[in-house]
């Protein structure tokens, strides 16, 4: 089944995805926006059914770490964009990473992963992970062979983010998926920077996308949250055979043997494109229970319902201070996939026709004391770490989200030292212009060695 | 355990067992999946009932999910005979003398071709979404018959009801569309396109079933419209009705009001 045309009904549009997938009018009350069920756990009808709800024979909540009904609306919405059989909303987005890793990987496991990463992700890998005994070895996100090359039998996971933090690689995702699976080994992707409305990975040859529900999805920069989408794509009984170079060993155990943790339940065999996210919930959130707070999913559902309007006006805003960085005296270098000499730039054509998203890096003139005096000059942008706010925001990555990496690692993720980061928001954009422009200006002031 | 595998016809066979760990002289249930599917669309009654201490047996039909295609070289078998002629050696190679027989969409029509073929051993029959005949639209045939992945858009969007189609699962979380659209896509070529044909050759011209039977209907189906449904169930002795707010995929959009059906028939 190679070639995608549709010949019968016409699928539900994205835009309609947004407002509606995952949810109806509420039955009980007739509420049309999702309500928020503020509840730790739900009554049973009866002994046997609930039973049927720990044995997975029953669809339905039992308690809210494992799931629960605004939460779930969320869950399906963000499937829904996706395209993913299924997905689990988390505490955070560091959270939805664990949530994944942990699933598929464990002691003596591997990860090949781009070293263009957000800083609290490669915490994860580069120091943290490997306390549990899961490696991590990571490689130019712009060389498939270099992530062929790094491939080792008891690799469970080709990882990179859609945009890569804060150098904007473009991850070639059906290149790498071609790797991946190759390998026979699973990609994950971040795609927090792009969201589905600017790429869906799945699509693209990912077989599982995760989220900083924190950014762009919800768009207010009021809640902390995270998503696990499950593609349903990767076969892992298929991939047996190929891993830990030892006739019989399982590649991926957690999801192709009997799981005595939930009675020898083989996750593939009983559950076949859902196995990995019926796995996560059942285990991941049962035992690790970094859940997400109904009340954060009923924003996060307030921002999706905007998202499709939101992205385009992020998108046209950001072109438009692009261009005018791009050609202002102070600014050394700008890099945004859509300009023509981003090393990415046909790629982010191919892969982001509808743009490469809102958050880029510029290099001032006059290195990281200019940086300084630009950043305390703004007043329309806030001076914070986040991304993907509504609003516009700046950061210096070398003295905060990245302060942990080295000036050789810096250097290895792309990241000068008077790199400043910007997310457009959503304001005029002849404001945040003229915003930058009178930074910009006083960025460029020689010293006057007293008074202003 | 999960699962097993059985030789049935010179061809190697996995059975789904809801996990269960029933001894072999239980009462027995077979679950038969529809056109282009496998035996995880019975994941949640399978184990229902296998916890239930009954014998849960959810093959995978020739040519799907975990079984080898049959031993004459086709990608799965022909017709609707011949998956109840399979359904049959199956309980042989199994040991199994009698089961309830539930199937959904062709495999509706399996479950009936067993029951009328082999009355004495079908104590009980469960037909979901079902139509006889069951005729299937040049459009779709064709599509699955150039392996074309527009085959597999027409029968999920069809599959399911108007609301179905903006999810809203009891299942938390699974976004259905998606989970039809991935599993139909595991199917080998030529599989889907011989189980449409398979359906839309049947015909119930000759036959008589004699056991209990239970027929459940969706409001919203566009496959095997509810209408269907009704007219099947008035042409057996002894039959209850179910209709249910949803579309084909009812195992899908209405997990637990099937089970909740399956209950009164199966054990």
């Amino acid at each position: 089944m190679a070639e995608r045309e549709h010949r019968g009904p016409r699928p539900t549009g994205f835009d309609t995805l947004s407002l509606h997938a995952g949810q109806r009018p509420d039955a009980a009350t007739g509420a049309r926006a999702t309500p928020i069920y503020q509840s730790a756990s739900f009554v049973f009808p009866d002994t046997d059914f609930a039973v049927g709800l720990f044995n997975i024979e029953r669809a339905g909540h039992v308690y809210s770490r494992l799931s629960n009904p605004t939460n779930a609306v969320l869950e399906e919405r963000i499937s829904a964009l996706e395209g993913g059989v299924g997905a689990i909303a988390t505490a955070s987005g560091q959270a939805a990473m664990h949530l994944a890793v942990a699933t598929i990987a464990g002691a003596g496991d591997h990860i090949v992963a781009s070293r263009s990463l957000y800083g609290g992700t490669h915490n994860l890998l580069e120091y943290t992970l490997p306390r549990f005994g899961i490696e991590t070895t990571f490689v130019d996100p712009r060389s498939p062979e270099a992530f062929e090359a790094a491939i080792r039998d008891n690799t469970k996971l080709l990882f990179g983010e859609i945009l890569g933090n804060p150098g904007l690689e473009v991850l070639d995702v059906p290149r790498i998926a071609e790797v991946a699976h190759g390998a026979r080994v699973p990609l994950l992707v971040d795609s927090t920077f792009a969201t589905p409305w600017l790429c869906k990975p799945i699509a693209l040859g990912a077989d599982i996308v995760i989220h900083s529900a924190t950014k762009f999805l919800s768009g207010h920069g009021i809640v902390i949250g995270g998503l696990v989408v499950d593609g349903g794509t990767f076969d892992w009984e298929r991939a047996e055979g190929a891993g830990d170079g030892e006739e019989g060993l399982a590649r991926f155990p957690t999801l192709t043997e009997a799981y005595e943790g939930f009675h020898d339940l083989v996750f593939a065999e009983e559950f076949g494109p859902q196995a990995f996210v019926t796995r996560a919930r059942r285990e991941g959130m049962r035992d690790f229970g970094a859940c997400m707070a109904p009340t954060t999913a009923f924003h996060i559902l307030q921002g999706l319902e905007t998202l499709p309007l939101r992205m385009a006006r992020h998108v046209e805003n950001a072109r438009q201070v692009v261009h005018f960085l791009a050609e202002h005296e102070a600014v050394a270098s700008v890099s945004y996939p859509e300009l023509p000499d981003h090393p990415d730039h046909e790629l982010a054509a191919r892969l982001l026709p509808k743009g490469a998203g809102a958050v880029f890096g510029f290099e001032l003139k006059g290195g990281r004391e200019a940086g300084r005096t630009f950043i305390e000059s703004l007043s329309l942008f806030s001076h914070l770490a986040n991304v993907g706010d509504a609003k516009s925001l700046v950061i210096h990555p070398a003295s905060t989200t990245h302060h942990r990496m080295d000036a050789k690692a810096l250097a290895a993720a792309g990241i000068g030292e008077g790199l400043v980061r910007l997310s457009i928001g959503l304001e005029d954009p002849r404001d945040l212009i003229d915003d930058l422009g009178r930074a910009l200006r006083r960025a460029s002031r020689p010293p006057r060695g007293g008074s202003s | 355990m999960s699962g097993y595998a059985v030789q049935v016809d010179g061809a190697q066979a996995y059975v789904g067992n809801g996990s269960s760990g029933a001894v072999a002289d239980a009462p027995a249930v077979v679950f038969i999946h529809g056109a282009g599917l496998d035996h995880t669309v019975w994941a949640l009654p399978a184990r229902h009932f296998a916890r239930k201490g009954l014998r849960v047996v959810a093959p995978d039909l020739p040519g799907h999910g975990r079984s080898s295609a049959p031993a004459n070289g086709a990608p799965a078998l022909a017709s609707v005979g011949e998956m109840a002629a399979w359904i049959a050696k199956l309980l042989d190679a199994l040991g199994i003398a009698t089961a309830a027989v539930v199937g959904h969409s062709m495999g509706s029509l399996v479950a009936w071709r067993f029951a009328c073929d082999h009355s004495k051993r079908c104590r009980a029959l469960a037909l979901l979404g079902t139509s006889m005949p069951m005729p299937v639209t040049d459009l779709l045939l064709d599509a699955a018959h150039d392996n074309h992945h527009a085959a597999i858009d027409m029968a999920n969007a069809w599959s399911h009801s108007a609301p179905g189609a903006l999810g809203a699962n009891d299942n938390p979380g699974v976004w259905m569309l998606a989970a039809g659209e991935r599993l139909l896509e595991r199917s080998g070529p030529g599989v889907f396109h011989a189980d449409l044909s398979a359906c839309n050759g049947f015909r119930a011209d000759e036959g008589e079933v004699t056991c209990p039977a239970l027929v459940i209907a969706g409001n919203e189906d566009r496959m095997t419209p509810a209408k269907a449904g009704l007219d099947v169930a008035s042409h057996l002795p002894d039959a209850r009705v179910v209709r249910l707010d949803c579309g084909h995929a009812m195992l899908n959009e209405r997990p637990n009001e099937v089970l909740d059906a399956l209950i009164g028939i199966v054990d």
